[in-house]
């Protein structure tokens, strides 16, 4: 049984067909998968990561999402991570009066906190008394999100644009968190801009206009993505899923 | 138990350090009501302590030079249900003294109580003071709490401050601090209260950038809950070249609560700068999604975030 499926999903911001951003996508993951999805701005990357997490004002028009076969369409946020699914923001929030130690033990109190920070490129004795506030960069937040999605074991991990706000030299970082998902046997949705990111995936899918485009070897996914195709075509001639 | 030992008590459990007031390397005062139980100094530090109808009265002296290298414990409260405390203080910090207070102000089986603390700071050039107050007002919310604070900060002076009533109901507040910055002086006013049921709080603070290169801000953060209300005032004045001044105000609001900001900027020289941030509401959505896609529930991921902001 595949870990996820989305079902025909249709997402409109303004009801009856108007603002549509999901034009009937369907997906599916299976049990510790990588799974790349590649797009330009606007394609609905994001609303489909809300979609699946359950964020509020996300509920789909048409169409359902299965996690191991069951319905989850229902759930709030909390009950879907509970069930194991998780999700990194393109940019997250900050928290003041909250230590990394503290954020990255939130649920897990005995996890390896060091071990974690190593893993996404931060010195533990720096950073494990920081807080999780304005006083670290975009860049330093984000690794810190990275390591508290491997805190939690989960079956699923969307990272939305991880890549984004890090140099370009710290993708180890982020192939480092990937491939400690994959050894735990977590599931990667990994949405990303960067072809190259999304060569370390098992499979990939282009995502253009609310609808997945192609999808498969990510080598393929990832030629057809820098063609640039689909931004003259708007997802209608290279529609070969 | 004698008086001082269940001062001493509630002391301990508001988050005193008990040791602290036998620690003969210490210097401290406990009062309770008009009465002083306790008080011990240190070389350098003078204390002339009274006892007057109504409260306490004392004027506190680090000499010239003297750097503390104990924080100094000051240990007000009234173990009674109702009465009146007044607190009259003078502080002064001599030419490049420094000297850390931690105080606590314990009220815990108040049902009618004032304390009213007037006091007066004077922190010469190149001093340091460090003021940390810690309040327990009880499970009643029969506490009406009045502090008034003038400090002076001299040249290259330094004045922190750090007020924190986040245990048990608040009653009334009503904090009004001016803080006078002389050339290159530093100044930090932070406050943090948790208020419940029918807690009424009110909070003015005014940071004056009265020197070259003065630097100030006012850090509020507050929450509040059932029928709560808050007000805080934040004013900052930049009035000599190159001071800069910030307001920082969150207030987080819950059910039937109310909360208002007044941040006040108000710049009378051309090189001064000075700016105001504040953010009242409920919890913010975005943190609130982030903790529960960590699995917490959405009241745990509240408490995680009050907890947070007042800390």
């Amino acid at each position: 049984m595949a870990l996820l499926s989305v079902n025909d999903l249709v997402f409109e911001t303004n009801g009856k067909g108007r603002g549509r951003i999901l034009d009937g996508l369907s997906l599916t993951m299976e049990h510790a998968e990588v799974h790349a999805l590649l797009g330009t701005n606007g394609t609905g990357k994001s609303t489909l990561a809300y979609l699946i997490m359950g964020c509020e004002g996300y509920r789909p028009a048409v169409g359902e999402i299965l996690l191991e076969g069951a319905s989850i369409g229902h759930l709030r946020i909390h009950e879907r991570a509970r069930l194991g699914i998780t999700m990194t923001w393109q940019e997250p929030v900050r928290f003041e009066g909250i230590s990394v130690a503290d954020y990255l033990s939130l649920r897990n109190p005995g996890v390896d906190i060091d071990a974690l920070l190593d893993l996404v490129g931060l010195n533990p004795a720096i950073y494990r008394s920081r807080m999780v506030d304005r006083s670290l960069s975009g860049g330093e937040r984000k690794r810190i999100e990275l390591a508290s999605i491997l805190s939690l074991h989960s079956k699923l991990a969307i990272l939305d644009e991880p890549d984004s706000g890090i140099d370009l030299l710290s993708t180890k970082d982020i192939v480092n968190v990937i491939e400690a998902c994959r050894k735990n046997g977590s599931a990667v949705l990994l949405i990303t801009h960067r072809e190259e990111i999304a060569l370390i995936a098992d499979r990939a899918s282009q995502l253009c206009n609310g609808r997945i485009v192609c999808s498969g070897n990510p080598i393929r996914v990832a030629e057809h993505y820098k063609s640039r195709h689909c931004m003259t075509c708007n997802g209608v001639e290279c529609h070969y899923v | 138990m004698s008086e001082l030992e269940e001062l001493t008590a509630c002391f301990e459990n508001a988050g005193g350090n008990a040791g602290a007031l036998s620690d003969a390397a210490s210097a401290h005062l406990a009062a309770s009501g008009h009465r002083i139980l306790s008080s011990r100094t240190v070389e350098g530090l003078d204390v002339d302590a009274r006892e007057t109808s109504e409260g306490i009265s004392a004027v506190v002296t680090v000499r010239r030079g003297v750097k503390l290298p104990n924080p100094v414990h000051l240990c007000f409260g009234m173990l009674h249900a109702e009465g009146l405390q007044r607190i009259e203080m003078q502080v002064a910090l001599e030419e490049g003294a420094a000297a850390h207070f931690i105080a606590h102000c314990i009220f815990p089986k108040a049902e009618k109580v004032r304390h009213i603390m007037d006091a007066s700071v004077r922190i010469a050039d190149n001093a340091e003071m460090r003021y940390e107050e810690t309040h327990y007002h009880g499970p009643y919310g029969g506490v009406e709490v009045v502090p008034k604070l003038a400090v002076t900060v001299g040249r290259n002076g330094r004045y922190f401050t750090d007020f924190t009533l986040t245990t048990g109901r608040v009653g009334t507040l009503a904090i009004d601090y001016t803080v006078e910055a002389g050339e290159d002086a530093v100044t930090e006013l932070t406050a943090r209260v948790f208020g419940h049921g029918k807690d009424d709080i009110r909070i003015r603070e005014r940071v004056l950038l009265a020197g070259k290169n003065a630097r100030g801000l006012i850090k509020t953060r507050i929450a509040i809950e059932d029928d709560a209300t808050a007000e805080v005032t934040g004013i900052t004045e930049g009035n000599a070249a190159g001071a800069r001044g910030h307001v920082d105000c969150m207030e987080i609001v819950k059910d039937r609560a109310v909360a208002r900001a007044v941040p006040i900027v108000e710049v009378h020289d051309p090189g001064a700068k000075v700016t105001h941030e504040a953010a009242i509401g409920s919890v913010d959505k975005r943190q609130m999604e982030t903790l529960m896609a960590h699995g917490l529930s959405p009241e745990e991921a509240v408490d995680v975030i009050v907890k947070g902001a007042l800390r």
